[in-house]
């Protein structure tokens, strides 16, 4: 009925999108990763901007020095922070999103008010946010001088001025650290499945777990995590740990976002049929039993996909940076600080495609999945 | 003649109400904190008295920060109004051809659009600079605008995909027996029951441009700078005067923030269309 002449004017009507996303996101990403792996802004003898500018092919060099060389110690230390940004972040918009989204599920009068409250920052910009919670940071004013108002002391933190790490660490030692935290995590996935007799999912953890192991054993590391060029230079002008600093930062982040997180909730939430509680109800469970055995189990995969989308947009983390520490603060940088940096002001441009085609590498291995597994689910 | 049951129902309930408020008050605090500011006259303003209201209502800071805005307000309008439609009319094209027609590769197609809403955009944003340039779109306006509309085509895609995928098969025949063409079924059948699917769209996209900082700063140049731009320069320097960045967030923060009062419903299904599943 839909004749074959319409079909190719369909397939017309979408060549224009494609073409552009082609380009702008396949073939920019190319030339991104080939960028990086030229001398582009790292060779003296060729001024970066002059249009007959030479781009020698150097391969993986610029990466060996992202990992090695004392004077990037900066990129090393924007992947410590987003490493730490990352996992606060990402709990504090879960737990706090969940209990925002149990609370509204009560039956409170006035639910849409609330929601409204909770979810408003979500409206705003990061860039609003920065500089909003920037004043309240202040040092000597803002949150710190709030218990004066009761006749309290005031707190003394110095929030993002502060140059204190906490857990430090040595970035040599990294690599033993992942492989531990991996066989440990593993190891527990293996006695959970093997409590719940799920004896193929077990065999896959006590694989990967011994997969670790072996790429530990057999020195692969060594061929990712290059050594230090000065390694007893580096923890004295670019300690390693966890930059309090970035305290702020993650406050501010988990009162913009945890609004998004309580609305992916409170859909699943409702979701969940009225009958199936009411079932629950007559077998006798109390409300707390509903939510513990009926409602949470159900929020799995909500949970994995906020996991995904947080975890992705905290890899991405820039305008609130900027706008709250400032491009040039040296305990809150993180590898998007360090794009706009190296390619917008010093003309370093292989080094900062570099960093971003590593950001892009780490975006793509939680999407690429997510993504396969969303467009499946949908499809079956 | 209360039970004890409902003693302890009462109480739970009281402690609900108790925990909302004290979270509500959280959330609300900056807003109350950049308000009193925004509205005080600087030589009031001490970091000892933050949280003090001001003594009289000082507007003056509005008007110093909307000249200081003075180009960037337009030109953030302009972009998002262009991006904005391009986007959603292109978006709203791309969803009702995957949705309801058979597109060779199609598998594969509709994945690969996606990921680009997913990327850093510092991934491109080198190559883009070059392009831009090599166009001679770089530092304007109309650059920006083609800069916004294709990323914005793979969420416009997705929203409308989605949304067109519940429209059954059966109104599209109809409208074909009648001798519709694509265009005639787009316009006669499609079109007017997307409204609800534009509406979603059109406020997740305003919104999402209005806010957008990193293309703001990397690909214009003074005159072309987007407002988000404008309040991070107004903020940035050392030793500030705080009453303009506050009164400078409101303005940034007022067009998505009524949208967002006023339309809340549909900007939560924009919010929640990002994570994929409609």
């Amino acid at each position: 009925m839909r004749s074959p002449r319409d079909r190719i004017v369909a397939f017309m009507m979408l060549l224009p999108s494609l073409f552009l996303l082609a380009v702008f996101v396949y073939v920019f990403i190319a030339q991104a990763i080939n960028t990086s792996m030229t001398d582009w802004g790292e060779n003296i003898a060729q001024p970066p901007l002059s249009a007959t500018v030479v781009k020698s092919f150097v391969g993986l060099d610029n990466y060996e020095n992202l990992m090695t060389d004392l004077l990037k110690f900066s990129f090393r230390n924007a992947m410590v922070n987003t490493f730490f940004f990352t996992i606060f972040f990402v709990a504090g918009c879960l737990g706090l999103g969940l209990l925002l989204a149990l609370l509204l599920d009560q039956r409170i009068k006035g639910e849409a008010f609330f929601r409204t409250i909770f979810l408003f920052p979500m409206a705003l910009s990061f860039v609003v946010t920065g500089t909003i919670w920037r004043w309240m940071f202040q040092p000597k004013g803002g949150i710190n001088v709030l218990p004066t108002i009761f006749g309290g002391q005031p707190f003394e933190f110095s929030w993002m001025n502060s140059r204190e790490v906490i857990f430090p660490f040595l970035w040599q030692d990294v690599p033993r650290y992942i492989t531990f935290a991996g066989i440990i995590i593993l190891a527990g996935l293996t006695v959970y499945y093997m409590s719940s007799r799920r004896w193929r999912a077990m065999q896959y953890a006590m694989g990967g777990a011994v997969i670790v192991l072996l790429v530990f054993a057999a020195g692969a590391w060594d061929y990712i995590w290059l050594p230090l060029d000065d390694p007893a230079t580096e923890p004295l002008i670019a300690p390693k740990g966890f930059n309090v600093a970035l305290i702020g930062v993650v406050i501010a982040a988990v009162w913009q976002m945890s609004g998004y997180t309580m609305a992916m909730f409170l859909a699943g939430i409702r979701g969940i049929s009225e009958d199936l509680r009411e079932a629950a109800r007559v077998d006798g469970c109390s409300e707390v039993q509903i939510y513990r055995y009926i409602i949470l189990p159900q929020l799995n995969p909500i949970i994995l996909s906020a996991m995904i989308i947080l975890g992705h947009i905290s890899l991405k983390i820039f305008d609130l940076v900027f706008a709250m520490a400032g491009p040039d603060n040296a305990q809150t940088v993180v590898p998007g600080i360090l794009v706009y940096i190296g390619g917008f002001r010093q003309n370093q441009f292989a080094s900062a495609s570099a960093v971003a085609v590593i950001m892009l590498f780490f975006v793509a291995l939680i999407i690429i999945p997510y993504l396969w597994s969303q467009l499946r689910d949908s499809r079956s | 003649m209360i039970s004890a049951y409902d003693m302890r129902r009462y109480t739970v309930r009281v402690g609900i109400y108790a925990l909302l408020a004290f979270l509500t008050a959280l959330f609300v605090l900056p807003v109350y904190l950049v308000l009193i500011t925004s509205l005080k006259n600087p030589s009031e303003i001490n970091l000892a008295t933050t949280w003090q209201p001001p003594t009289e209502l000082f507007f003056q800071s509005y008007r110093e920060v909307l000249d200081a805005f003075g180009p960037r307000l337009q030109n953030s309008l302009q972009l998002v109004i262009g991006a904005t439609v391009l986007s959603s009319v292109f978006g709203s094209l791309n969803g009702y051809v995957l949705s309801k027609w058979r597109v060779p590769g199609e598998k594969y197609l509709f994945p690969l659009m996606l990921f680009g809403m997913f990327i850093p955009y510092q991934a491109i944003l080198i190559p883009l600079f070059d392009f831009m340039r090599s166009i001679n779109l770089y530092g304007g306006v109309l650059g920006l605008i083609l800069i916004h509309t294709v990323y914005g085509l793979p969420i416009t895609t997705l929203i409308f995909r989605n949304f067109y995928v519940d429209i059954p098969d059966e109104m599209l025949e109809a409208a074909a027996i009648d001798g519709a063409d694509f265009f005639g079924i787009y316009i006669n059948v499609i079109f007017p029951l997307s409204i609800p699917g534009f509406v979603v769209v059109v406020i997740w996209q305003f919104t999402q441009i209005w806010n957008e900082f990193l293309f703001g700063v990397t690909m214009t140049n003074t005159d072309s700078q987007p407002i988000t731009v404008g309040l991070a320069q107004l903020a940035g320097g050392e030793a500030v005067k705080w009453n303009l960045p506050m009164a400078g967030a409101i303005v940034a923060a007022l067009p998505p923030l009524l949208i967002y009062i006023i339309m809340g419903r549909y900007f939560i299904r924009g919010l929640l269309a990002g994570s994929i599943k409609g």
